[in-house]
């Protein structure tokens, strides 16, 4: 058998999900017998049948993948519950497997995959959707680009007008329907103290937080998930905040975006200078403006 | 012999990995230690506090990059992507060598994200050599190949896995990472006698030595990092500075990982191999 032959083969072996027991299938890839299957290419030794051989690497390649889902998904995982994560997870990496050198990415693409599959999303679609999208931000905000911080000398001679801010990429701005900064951040207070409790405490704690589930009430959020001093925040933000914002980094100049963000708001007119001066002076506080990149200059053409 | 071609003509002693729950530690208490290795994808981002804290330790420690997913055996091109940012990180840290797996993970764009058995074949080997010297080309570094553990074995192996693995680093011109860990737990796996393994490596082209601990099972032994190392391992280890002498050595811990201390302090182990090394070298 060729190298690349032999390579689709097992990797497809070492793809397949687990049974419920967390052991191989019967059922090869090709619809055959996985212990025939396994026979063709992998040599039995006097402990373990090939089968029994392919069966580490396809235990493996699962329990590592569910790990990492589970470490960058607590919030999903508590929404959902265990069984139906791990249900939701196998069905994610069996539709999108991982194509990065790097775990980081695995969850890259559950929001889109949960959109198209609104099954796996359990009876709180919304709450679940809300969550993934929180903590995939917070994967982008932890270790994404940091530029160099925007300064008042950038500014000098700019009209409101015509100036055009650029924010941090690592600055996330997000809406939700629920409140899943709070949702999270106690589902991980929880996960700090579970490390120290006994298994009787731990159900005790994971009965209050299906609870704590289950009694979230909608409230729509604006949330920036941001950097400071390289830990991760959530920082809630105005409607209209969140408006500006939005689009300032769609590249908007700064005179429409605050035009905008004030068409349908109820904040009174007396209000909204003082408080875009408090939001401006606040953002330039947390570094959330880089310096100008500006476009590479196109060649001259004779 | 130890400060060689294929680790930068270094001379480093016995390091650690660079692991999460002991940053604070490293970087408040300042402990010495001769180097640090590092996971080279645990770094290969943008920007944030992985990078801040490695900065930090480049301020302080000599690192050296290790990777998990070259899959130098892989029959497929080296992803551009992957190369890119690992540049970069060669280029940040100035490691004097990099190193990753004699193994395959991918194929058609697909990570598994383990380091899975290579076929013992002169195509294999020939393609992977060739990825190798790509890899080699493109860093600007000397390129260690570790041997892997392994859990099972290909009928269409045309010889043993030191073979394959002598065949890939002369066609490459390449170091080794020798981890005397996963010699042992292929030899269980395997039914092959260790040592025969450690005496069929050209000690000249030992880079670095990995120790480390792992997990027995009922059938067979896996290469779990969650344990201090053994005494067979110890035996391997102290084989092959006899032969490749003071070699830069590291232990991995990556599971259940303990204090810092514990960990430095079961890596400073192989100060007594190494001493009875440079003793035997004296006379």
């Amino acid at each position: 058998m060729k190298l690349l032959k032999l390579q689709r083969t097992m990797a497809r072996a070492v793809m397949q999900p687990l049974t419920a027991a967390e052991r191989s299938q019967r059922k090869a890839p090709d619809g055959g017998s996985m212990r025939a299957y396994a026979a063709r290419f992998i040599k039995p030794n006097d402990r373990l049948t090939s089968f029994e051989r392919l069966e580490i690497y396809n235990r493996q390649y699962w329990f590592r993948l569910f790990s990492s889902m589970a470490e960058d998904f607590p919030g999903l995982r508590s929404v959902l519950g265990d069984r139906r994560f791990d249900a939701m997870c196998k069905a994610y990496l069996v539709d999108c497997p991982s194509t990065s050198f790097t775990l980081r990415n695995l969850g890259s693409k559950l929001e889109s995959w949960l959109r198209k599959n609104p099954k796996w999303a359990g009876t709180k679609q919304t709450l679940a959707l809300d969550i993934v999208r929180l903590e995939w931000a917070d994967i982008e905000a932890f270790d994404g680009k940091a530029e160099p911080a925007l300064d008042a000398a950038d500014l000098a001679g700019a009209s409101a007008e015509n100036l055009r801010l650029q924010l941090q990429p690592y600055v996330q701005l997000l809406s939700f329907k629920y409140p899943v900064d709070d949702l999270l951040l106690a589902v991980r207070k929880d996960d700090e103290d579970t490390d120290f409790a006994s298994n009787a405490f731990q159900e005790k704690r994971k009965r209050k937080r299906v609870q704590a589930v289950a009694k979230l009430k909608p409230a729509t959020i604006y949330l920036v998930v941001h950097r400071v001093d390289f830990s991760v925040y959530f920082r809630r933000i105005d409607a209209e905040e969140f408006s500006i914002l939005t689009a300032l980094r769609d590249g908007q100049t700064l005179g429409k975006a605050i035009q905008a963000a004030f068409t349908k708001s109820a904040m009174p007119e007396a209000e909204r200078a003082p408080a875009v001066q408090q939001w401006f002076q606040n953002w330039a506080t947390l570094g959330w403006f880089c310096k100008q990149k500006l476009p590479k200059k196109k060649a001259a053409v004779a | 012999m130890p400060a060689n071609r294929f680790n930068g003509f270094t001379e480093y002693g016995i390091g650690i990995g660079l692991r999460a729950p002991h940053y604070d530690h490293i970087l408040s208490r300042k402990p010495v230690v001769d180097w640090f290795e590092i996971i080279s994808e645990n770094f290969m981002i943008d920007g944030g506090r992985p990078l801040q804290i490695l900065d930090q330790i480049l301020e302080q420690y000599k690192v050296v990059q290790h990777g998990v997913s070259m899959y130098f055996g892989s029959a497929e091109r080296p992803n551009r992507e992957h190369l890119r940012r690992l540049k970069d990180l060669v280029k940040r840290t100035k490691t004097p060598w990099v190193s990753d797996h004699l193994c395959w993970g991918s194929v058609d764009g697909r990570y598994t994200h383990d380091l899975l058995p290579m076929p013992y074949t002169f195509e294999a080997a020939k393609l992977t050599a060739q990825k190798v010297r790509e890899v080699r080309d493109f860093l600007e570094v000397p390129v260690a190949v570790e041997n892997v553990s392994s859990y099972a074995e290909f009928h269409v192996s045309e010889m043993t896995e030191w073979e394959f693995l002598n065949e890939v680093i002369e066609r490459a011109d390449c170091g080794i990472l020798l981890d005397v860990n996963n010699i042992y737990v292929s030899s269980q796996n395997h039914n092959f006698d260790p040592l025969t393994y450690v005496n069929s490596v050209p000690a000249e082209r030992v880079a670095q030595i990995h120790i480390a601990g792992h997990s027995k099972y009922r059938k067979y032994i896996l290469d779990t990092h969650d344990h201090p190392v053994i005494d067979p391992v110890w035996k391997l280890y102290e084989r092959s500075v006899q032969r490749a002498g003071h070699t830069a050595t590291l232990l991995e811990w990556d599971d259940s990982i303990p204090s810092f201390q514990e960990v430095h302090d079961e890596a400073l182990k192989a100060n007594k191999f190494l001493a009875s090394t440079l003793l035997a070298t004296a006379v």
